[in-house]
């Protein structure tokens, strides 16, 4: 069998020049919102971050009286580029499956918004920014941010474009947080939320994951300590093996066996040696040299930082109900059935929660094999659920 | 309007005990339909501008009803009524669900305790037809309402409209309204007796609240 994941057998240096990809941290090809000295973003550090800047993206059009936008956030490793050709790999953006025309994020209907966090590397500001106060990159010398850094930096944006309420806030993963903070925060900014595989606190098992992939990315001599860019190096093996552990973790073990069984790679025999021999193996390493191609290694490590971090209940006395107490968003929670990552049972701690704050709330758990990356895939009964989630809230709010 | 045709309400049928339990909600109030299905009857109460809230057991049914747009949870009535807060809704509604529950006594306390006022509904075992499979045919009844065998029924917990009447007086319920549905869903003659319903009503539907100052 002919495998479309056919690679060399061990993890290669990217294809993409390093250049390209520092060029979009400073200089994105988006929309860009430039915060000066007079707007800093106040962080949870405590360090005023200015100036700053937020790389973003628009599909849509916005309505007369600005009631029709939505805000998409993204994921840990994914960016702004949600339904366009990705400016670095030439793929499709991430999300063309849920958002155009027609589509359940309907781009006839709506304003989609989705704007690189801070902290990222396709052109907000982050540590493969340049320092403005030394004229290199910023690498460990950036801040140690947090999701709700990211959140309030996204408000600000929203200010900047001229829009109070948002019809949606929505995303899976580093998302769901991201918009589970969003009603935590501003909750008369957010009309109705749809929170996907994610939870309102990093579990322990996954801060372990995350600090495997850190360690990996600090193991790799390239990293110099998080200033490869002033010794023309980046830390790709590390980066790579940190991407594959993280791989791994957004599937299931039924999906790699569908996929992947105990097949092998190009050959009938085993090699005895430690090639990619198993179908698997060569998928890994096909995952993980393809990640560091688009993706700055110090930003891997600030972003699973910020997820760790995550956790509404302690900012709200650790009552959970507390951080929703009168809210009048609508939520919609999904989870996936394989999801092991984001398990169900996190979505339905949040549920109660809701419930007990007496939000209007609708939860469902979407049964699949194909784990936490389900949010991304052709799965018709959540784009079912996600459009008829927007629809309803439309028309609540009067669409 | 006859209560027990199933009315044309917005261009499209709703069953007579679903139009007879939404007549029994005022407008305007907070409801939580516990066990909704497919969201029939929630769909019926948004109809009529009434906030409608919904849990139900099976993940189908729920994700039918959030494709619909409604606000329903996947959850069980049995362990997860306690995650509610007191008074949080006017209504509770538990719909031909009670016989399913493992603790039906403790899911009537709890529907009180969330909603001011709970209405039940549920097919009455007393019911002739029941009695009847029972005595001449000598083995558990099946109806078309409820056409499970007894080893593969969701039921488990069957009672009459006696006993339902019996459950309430124990636990301080107050009945504010009820009635007994034939077997096409019309109400029995409200001047009938207790027996009459007892023996002739397919399903009894109750408007409960809180009893004076038990609570």
């Amino acid at each position: 069998m002919v495998s479309v994941y056919s690679v060399p057998s061990s993890i290669p240096s990217p294809a993409i020049h390093a250049d390209e990809r520092l060029h979009e941290a400073d200089h994105p090809t988006s929309l860009v919102a430039r915060f000066g000295a007079d707007q800093p973003l106040p962080l949870d550090c405590g360090i005023n971050l200015s100036p700053f800047q937020i790389a973003y993206q628009t599909y849509g059009e916005l309505n007369a009286d600005r009631s029709n936008a939505i805000l998409i956030c993204h994921a840990l490793t994914l960016d702004q580029h949600v339904a366009n050709v990705h400016p670095l790999t030439g793929k499709p953006g991430w999300w063309e499956i849920m958002v155009g025309p027609g589509r359940p994020f309907d781009t006839n209907s709506y304003f989609i918004i989705c704007a690189n966090v801070i902290g990222g590397c396709m052109g907000s500001t982050g540590p493969a920014s340049t320092n403005p106060a030394t004229g290199k990159v910023w690498g460990l010398d950036f801040p140690i941010i947090t999701i709700p850094d990211m959140v309030r930096a996204q408000a600000m944006l929203l200010d900047r474009l001229g829009i109070e309420t948002l019809l949606c806030v929505t995303g899976g993963s580093m998302g769901g947080m991201q918009t589970l903070q969003w009603t935590a925060a501003y909750p008369n900014r957010v009309f109705s939320a749809l929170a996907v595989a994610c939870s309102t606190r990093h579990s322990a098992q996954n801060i372990a994951f995350h600090e495997l992939g850190r360690q990996a990315v600090m193991a790799d001599p390239d990293w110099h300590h998080g200033r490869y860019a002033d010794e023309g190096t980046h830390p790709h093996r590390g980066l790579a093996v940190a991407r594959m552990a993280g791989h791994i973790t957004y599937l299931s073990d039924a999906a790699l066996h569908r996929k992947f069984g105990r097949r092998m790679q190009d050959r009938e025999l085993p090699t005895f040696s430690f090639d990619a021999d198993f179908q698997v193996e060569s998928y890994l390493r096909y995952q993980g040299s393809s990640f560091v191609e688009r993706f700055d290694a110090n930003s891997y490590l600030y972003l699973t930082r910020a997820m760790d971090y995550f956790d509404i209940a302690a900012d709200h006395d650790g009552v959970l109900a507390r951080a929703f107490r009168g809210i009048k968003t609508r939520f919609c929670v999904v989870s996936f059935t394989s999801d092991w990552l984001f398990p169900t049972s996190e979505s339905r701690a949040l549920v109660h929660a809701l419930n007990a704050s007496s939000a209007r709330v609708s939860f469902a758990e979407i049964e699949t094999d194909r784990g936490h990356d389900a949010f991304l895939l052709d799965v018709p009964e959540f784009f079912d659920i996600a459009r008829a989630f927007l629809q309803s809230a439309g028309t609540a709010r009067g669409l | 309007m006859p209560l027990g045709d199933a009315g044309a309400e917005t261009g499209r049928h709703y069953r007579g005990d679903h139009l007879l339990v939404a007549g029994m909600v005022d407008p305007g109030s907070k409801v939580l339909d516990v066990g909704c299905g497919d969201g029939d009857l929630l769909q019926l109460l948004e109809s009529r501008g009434i906030d409608g809230r919904g849990i139900e057991l099976s993940r189908e049914g729920v994700n039918h009803c959030v494709a619909k747009g409604l606000a329903v949870v996947q959850g069980d009535a049995d362990t997860d009524l306690i995650n509610y807060p007191d008074d949080a809704f006017d209504y509770v509604i538990l719909s031909q669900t009670l016989q399913a529950t493992r603790q039906p006594r403790v899911v009537l306390e709890n529907l009180l305790r969330i909603g001011r006022r709970a209405i039940v509904s549920f097919p009455n075992f007393g019911f002739w037809r029941m009695r009847l499979q029972l005595l001449i045919g000598g083995h558990m009844p099946r109806t078309d309402n409820l056409p499970a065998t007894w080893y593969d029924t969701p039921n488990i917990h069957f009672c009459t409209i006696k006993d339902f009447v019996q459950l309430c007086d124990e636990i301080n319920v107050k009945m504010e309204r009820a009635v007994a549905l034939d077997l096409y869903g019309r109400p029995l003659r409200l001047s009938a007796p207790w027996w009459f319903w007892n023996m002739f009503g397919e399903q009894g539907v109750f408007l409960l609240s809180r009893a004076g100052k038990a609570r």
